[in-house]
């Protein structure tokens, strides 16, 4: 499976990338696997306030809808709204498929997350 | 969970299993959009081998049968099909079903994997005439290839006349490249296709047989999710949601599978007089104007006014649409009205079409 090291992650089967001030936020290649063809998604706009365990967007594959949680605060920065009109982006390259950038507020709540190797053993522990 | 003798082949090809009414069946192999477009376009294959089968024999067994299903028997053949409800007194729905005709003393009925036992149990309570029946669901496994190359593909392993074989008939007793076979013209994809009918034992290498007869035209092997949006787009009704208990035929534009002047039926009463006063509900096709994907029992709304409830929506791939059907009150029900499904808190704008959303491909 694809667990990009430079990458860190949720239990929750998100992607987070690091960049200056922001992060940017994604589903990972385990989470598209599992959802199956993405055919909507639903994202946030800029401005938003997002506290950490809260739903910041929705992806609906042909077999279901599902929430994606943010486990970080913040303000939402950026929005790519190119998935909107190709929701399959997420399917064929999901580390390129970035749903939102946010402002993280809590310093500590980047701290907890996972990398690479502990994402990929909690992979397996599930599949 | 239940599994079917085909289990095997679906776990060796990568099928995605799920627990689909106690049993154990692939909801995907290549990805629901590839198989959809399969079936479209070529031909795709699907284990139905979970659905039940009831053998009705007896000199009434005629009489009986007409008396339980809402359609008539009486005006086909030997070898041909009937689709049709099954209904209650009150005129819900026990099941919808096949009625396969040997001859007037021997029906097949294919019903429902998960109403088997309730139906069977149904049509024990409600016999009276001279005939027995028997629940042989453990004797058949059951395949179907569907798709416009359904034909081409199943005569390489026959020689059987398949071009002879017209629309919900079958035949018995077919030589599938030495399987012996029951098959039939039917499906539930809105696309032409076969049903076929085989011994557990030999239903493995049929499997097989198929996908290689198959691989020039590029068959692929199809699951769960593919056959729901398939038969939704193009408005085949599934137990459970378009029908049940709670919605009689009527309600659910089965209309036409209701025969008021054969006779006497479970339901006769309760469906004319819904037919004299008027269906309260009515089930319609919505497109979302808004962007959003209609769910299973998501409200449907007019003018902040619950009217009804989605009961199949999604995407459709055929349409590049998001489309749904909705059961909602009668006098809301007209072409080209506006309406609101709430999707997740929010009110989501949408338009009652025509339906069905895609015309059947059927060989006639």
């Amino acid at each position: 499976m694809n667990i990009p090291a430079d990458l860190k992650y949720t239990k929750k089967h998100e992607w987070a990338r690091v960049e200056g001030d922001l992060v940017y936020v994604g589903i990972t290649e385990y989470a598209q696997n599992s959802l199956g063809d993405i055919v909507f998604v639903e994202l946030p706009s800029v401005g938003d306030i997002i506290t950490s365990g809260e739903a910041f967007g929705v992806v609906e594959s042909v077999k279901a809808a599902s929430d994606i949680y943010s486990s970080l605060s913040g303000i939402v920065k950026e929005v790519n709204n190119e998935l909107i009109d190709h929701p399959e982006r997420i399917n064929q390259n999901p580390y390129d498929s970035w749903m939102m950038a946010i402002e993280p507020s809590k310093a500590s709540e980047l701290e907890v997350l996972l990398d690479a190797s502990a994402y990929e053993k909690l992979c397996l522990e599930e599949a | 969970m239940k599994k079917t003798p085909l289990y095997q082949a679906h776990y060796d090809m990568g099928g995605k299993i799920i627990d689909f009414g106690g049993w154990a069946l692939p909801v995907q192999y290549s990805g629901v959009l590839d198989e959809h477009n399969h079936v479209r376009n070529k031909a795709g294959l699907f284990d139905v081998s979970h659905m039940g089968e009831i053998m009705v024999r007896g000199t009434e067994a005629s009489l009986y049968i007409q008396r339980l299903i809402t359609n008539d028997i009486s005006q086909i053949k030997d070898n041909q099909i009937v689709y049709t409800p099954m209904c209650y007194c009150d005129g819900g729905v026990v099941d919808d079903l096949l009625v396969y005709k040997f001859n007037d003393k021997k029906y097949l009925l294919v019903v429902n994997a998960a109403n088997t036992e309730k139906d069977y149990l149904w049509m024990q309570e409600n016999l009276k005439e001279e005939a027995e029946i028997q629940n042989i669901s453990d004797e058949f496994a059951q395949i179907a290839i569907q798709g416009p190359k359904s034909e081409t593909i199943l005569q390489k392993l026959t020689r059987c006349q398949l071009e002879k074989l017209s629309f919900y008939s079958f035949q018995n007793n077919v030589n599938l490249d030495g399987i012996k076979a029951l098959v039939s013209r039917t499906g539930y994809t809105g696309e032409d296709g076969f049903e076929i009918y085989v011994s557990p034992t030999e239903a493995l290498e049929l499997w097989r047989k198929l996908l290689e007869a198959g691989k020039k035209e590029e068959i692929v092997p199809a699951g769960l999710g593919a056959r729901d949006i398939l038969r939704f787009e193009a408005g085949l009704p599934l137990y459970g949601q378009e029908i049940s208990q709670d919605i009689s035929p009527l309600e659910a534009r089965l209309g036409s599978f209701v025969k008021f002047d054969k006779g006497e039926f479970n339901g006769k009463e309760a469906l004319l007089k819904q037919r004299e006063q008027g269906v309260v509900r009515k089930l319609v096709g919505i497109e979302m104007i808004h962007r959003g994907i209609p769910r299973y029992n998501y409200r449907v709304q007019f003018n902040n006014k619950d009217i009804g409830f989605i009961t199949t929506g999604n995407h459709s791939p055929a349409l590049g649409k998001d489309i749904g059907l909705a059961l909602i009150a009668r006098e809301y029900a007209q072409i080209g009205n506006k309406i609101e499904v709430i999707i997740r808190e929010k009110k989501s704008e949408a338009i009652i079409i025509q339906l069905p959303f895609l015309q059947k491909k059927y060989k006639k």
